[in-house]
């Protein structure tokens, strides 16, 4: 069958897909993005996480067929995301509304040449990527939750990245790349 | 494989007539590790997520209509007040991103023993709204269960909602596992006072071939609290009543051993669960009464 959806901002037209396959796959290899992780293939883990219309869930877990004319952003279109969200809460004077229906520009839909957003930043300073593989669901949990509570808790950011398995760090550096990005999200206001 | 996307819920109906293998598909968080890891290859999988009025509810006088996709996180969100227990159990499921898509429809549909909503909607009481093109019914919570994933459904009927009674007293839910996110239920015990019948409502999960309530228990709790007057005296629950409740609740468990515990550790929880939810819920009932009497 045939699925055509927003990815990043941009549409795309998946062909040939299978009727029991998900998005996760569909993302990674149909649409070139490899970004989004495949791992455990049951929710556990949450390194496909990707937001399916602005909310975070298991690419894999989501059937191909029922993105069909919906919005999807993965961690390749993050930054660029996080640029129109800035934009559309203070200074370049767009509404949330237009953010939410933003339209991607440039190279967006693979990130390639695109500034880092700032949890993205903020995971490299911290020291929160050692092998990466858990860093894109973890990124777009965490921005996620940035949106939603600008001045999360310790407890609201372990709550918000519980879905997400890392087996590298320990978690402590993912804590503190999360602190660090709500801290300069404050300063920025 | 073929792919049924209906655009209405008449058209899923119809769908559902013609194709009674077809496999509903709405948050997918059971479904879908099914097709991924190949235990399942349905002819058809029915997506339910372009009927919008799935994923709304309604407060009613004296229950809520709570769509049979409503994830879990709305439930949090939305109905701590009404359905506090169920509100709970919503929090205990997987993860953030699994309780934006996952819903009690979901738990209802695969019917397994561990599914979280269970226990509460078994003790807040709770009828499930299921339609064919032969017409629709509820039934009870307490019929909807028959067998280790099995339900009372038709061949070609859908979940359409679930009528949870709202709270007339305190709820509680508590859950047992090795970490607070991603478990599956070890076991789990959902327990509701409602003053407005002088009756306690139990709901067990996981330890049982189906989410069961504890009757017995039930039954004798709900007798020693009348004989004692304790709904009108709001006094503490004698230790020697709460332990035989919990006794009760234990004994009504139907346990196996399995990888995530065994059938006597199961049993020991299950009371263990059954003492405590009793004492908050208490508790809490009996501050509201001290509250309430206060400001009259």
């Amino acid at each position: 069958m045939r699925v055509n959806f927003t990815v990043n901002g941009r549409p795309q037209e998946a062909d040939d897909v299978w009727e029991g396959e998900s998005l996760l796959y569909v993302l990674r290899e149909r649409l070139g993005l490899p970004g989004s992780k495949n791992a455990c293939e049951q929710g556990e883990c949450g390194s496909c996480t990707v937001r399916l219309d602005g909310v975070p869930v298991c690419s894999c877990l989501v059937a191909a067929g029922q993105v069909e004319g919906r919005e999807v952003v993965t961690v390749e279109g993050l930054a660029d995301y996080a640029k129109q969200r800035a934009c559309a809460s203070d200074a370049c004077g767009t509404s949330l509304q237009n953010a939410q229906q933003w339209q991607a520009k440039g190279d967006s839909h693979t990130g390639e040449g695109t500034e880092l957003s700032p949890v993205q930043q903020a995971f490299i300073d911290a020291g929160a990527v050692q092998c990466g593989f858990c860093t894109p669901g973890l990124l777009v949990a965490a921005d996620e939750m940035l949106e939603r509570n600008p001045t999360p808790t310790d407890a609201d950011i372990r709550e918000a990245l519980s879905g997400n398995l890392c087996r590298c760090t320990g978690y402590e550096k993912i804590m503190d790349a999360v602190r660090l990005a709500a801290a300069r999200q404050g300063e920025a206001v | 494989m073929d792919f049924l996307r209906p655009a209405s819920w008449e058209e899923a109906l119809a769908a559902k007539a013609e194709h009674p293998t077809a496999v509903p598909i709405a948050g997918g968080t059971d479904v879908m590790v099914e097709i991924n890891f190949d235990h399942r290859r349905p002819e058809y999988l029915m997506d339910l997520n372009r009927i919008g009025d799935l994923s709304e509810w309604e407060v009613g006088e004296e229950s809520v209509r709570l769509g049979a996709s409503v994830p879990y996180t709305a439930i949090m969100e939305n109905l701590r007040a009404e359905l506090p227990g169920l509100a709970l159990a919503s929090h205990t499921v997987a993860s953030p991103q699994i309780r934006n898509r996952g819903g009690v429809g979901g738990n209802l549909g695969t019917a397994s023993p561990a599914g979280d909503a269970h226990p509460a909607l078994l003790a807040a009481g709770a009828e499930v709204e299921v339609e064919s093109v032969r017409g629709a019914r509820r039934i009870p919570i307490d019929e909807f269960y028959k067998g280790v994933k099995r339900n009372a459904l038709a061949p070609d009927e859908l979940i359409r909602a679930v009528h949870v009674k709202k709270a007339d007293g305190p709820q509680q839910f508590s859950k047992v596992g090795t970490r607070n996110a991603m478990v599956i239920a070890v076991c789990a015990f959902g327990l509701a006072l409602h003053p407005a019948t002088r009756t306690v409502r139990t709901g067990i999960g996981s330890a049982a071939p189906t989410p069961v309530r504890a009757k017995a228990a039930e039954e004798f709790l709900n007798a020693a609290l009348e004989e004692g007057g304790f709904w009108e005296n709001g006094k503490i629950i004698t230790p020697s009543v709460a332990k035989q409740f919990a006794d009760l609740c234990s004994a009504s468990c139907n346990p196996i051993d399995d990888v995530r515990g065994t059938a006597s550790y199961r049993r020991h929880a299950v009371g263990v669960m059954a003492r405590r939810t009793l004492t908050w819920t208490w508790e809490s009932y009996r501050g509201t009464r001290r509250t309430t009497e206060g400001a009259a």
